[in-house]
This record gives structure tokens, sequence and C-alpha cells, in this order.
């Protein structure tokens, strides 16, 4: 496969992953709302019960 | 010897999931719906996940299918709109030569949905094209042209030509070397 269009040779290309890349960071960077931790002690918790209950 | 459970590694990839979300939703709500139903999809599937392989690969392509498998159903109800405000939408760079990050995010969310979720996979979170392929079913030269005909279409809606170009990657560089954060005048 040929490396024609790919990003490292096309400045319009690493611009816009470079963007992308911090569009996305900032993204990933933002507080996680409570409510996953929740499920997720939600979900072990079900699972104890079911366990213990067997 | 205590066997590790695979779920307690689910906690350290919800960032970049709900990351994704949000780019593939374009909404909070939806996004963290769409969080939600992965995290109890995976752990009630936990059995599927084949371990050693790349569990944020998994989660990705678990909220991929929650999202598309929505918005079939959702589409029968309502009509498509994407795409209707992209005409209006050119920005064109700002004349101290940096690319306002509000306004890329707002081209970028006008794209759809295939183009904006390989360019995230790709562009921005750093699988290969190979593995964007896989957690998507299609090919690898699905998968590129999709990315590129991604970028085209936001270097059109930007203006962004060679030239532009240089000169946006080299203030960006310079900003990214200073340590971060444009100041504000």
């Amino acid at each position: 496969m040929s490396k024609t269009s790919d990003e490292d040779h096309d400045p319009i290309a690493a611009l816009i992953d470079a963007n992308l890349k911090r569009v996305y960071s900032d993204l990933v960077q933002e507080e996680l709302p409570d409510r996953f931790k929740d499920l997720l002690a939600v979900l072990k918790a079900q699972e104890t019960q079911e366990k213990a209950g067997k | 010897m205590t066997k590790t459970d695979p779920r307690d590694g689910l906690v350290e990839h919800l960032p970049a999931l709900r990351a994704f979300a949000l780019s593939l939703t374009r909404n909070g709500a939806t996004a963290d719906d769409m969080v939600q139903d992965t995290v109890v999809k995976a752990w009630t599937n936990i059995d599927k996940f084949a371990e050693g392989t790349n569990m944020r690969a998994w989660l990705f392509t678990i909220l991929r299918n929650t999202y598309y498998s929505s918005r079939r159903k959702a589409r029968r109800e309502v009509a498509d709109v994407d795409g209707v405000f992209t005409e209006t939408l050119s920005v064109k760079p700002e004349h101290d030569g940096r690319l306002n990050l509000s306004d890329f995010r707002r081209v970028f969310e006008t794209l759809p949905d295939e183009q904006r979720e390989a360019l995230i996979l790709v562009g921005a979170s750093g699988f290969s094209y190979e593995e964007a392929a896989e957690m998507c079913g299609v090919a690898v030269g699905t998968i590129k042209s999709r990315a590129n005909r991604g970028r085209a279409r936001l270097a059109e809606l930007l203006d962004l030509n060679a030239e532009s170009a240089f000169e946006l990657t080299d203030a960006a560089t310079v900003a990214v070397v200073s340590g971060g954060a444009p100041v504000a005048p």
C-alpha cells in the first residue's frame, strides 16, 4: 500500500490532525461524571450479592 | 495467585470512551447515556473480551454499535439533518495565524458520522487504520478514504490551503513548545 496521501507529508492534514488531537484531549480531560463510578460500584455490588446468594 | 478481573480495567478507559461518545453524538446527555449502556454491556459480556487484546478498542466498538443502532431507530422517526448548515459555516483562520479551536470544533461537528468517527479514531486517539477498520467492520481503504474525505471537507470549510496550513502548523508548534494554551489578549 502506498503512502501518498499520508498526513506526514501533507501540512493541511497535519494541521487538521493536530487540531483533532487538541479537541479530543480537551474532551478526555473533562471531569468524569460521578454516575459512572456509581454505576461500576452498583454492578460490582450486584455481583457480590449474586455470588453470596448462590 | 489471584486472577485479575479485566473489568477492573474498565474505569481507566472511561474518559477516552466518553470523549469518543461526545465526538460521535455531539450531545452531552446522549453521550453519557451511551457510555452508561456501553459499561453495562461490557460488564455483563466480559467473557467475550479476549484478555490481552486492546480493551479500549473493544469498548469503543461496543459504543459505536450502540450509537448506530439507536440512530437507525431514531432515523425512522426524524429526518436526518446532517449537513444542513454546512454551507453557511465556512470560517477563515484568524489574523494572528491561529486556528480558532471552537471554530474547528463547530465545523468538525458538521461532518457526517462516518467521517467524524474515522478522524477521531485515527487522527485523534491514535488507533491505526487497521485497528479502526476492524472496529468499524469495514476495509482499511474505507477508513482511509473516510478520514481523507473528512480532512478535505474540513480544509475546505476552514479555508485552509498549503500556505496557510504551513503558517498555522508553525504557530501551533510554537504554542505547544512554549507550554500549551494560547494566552488571551
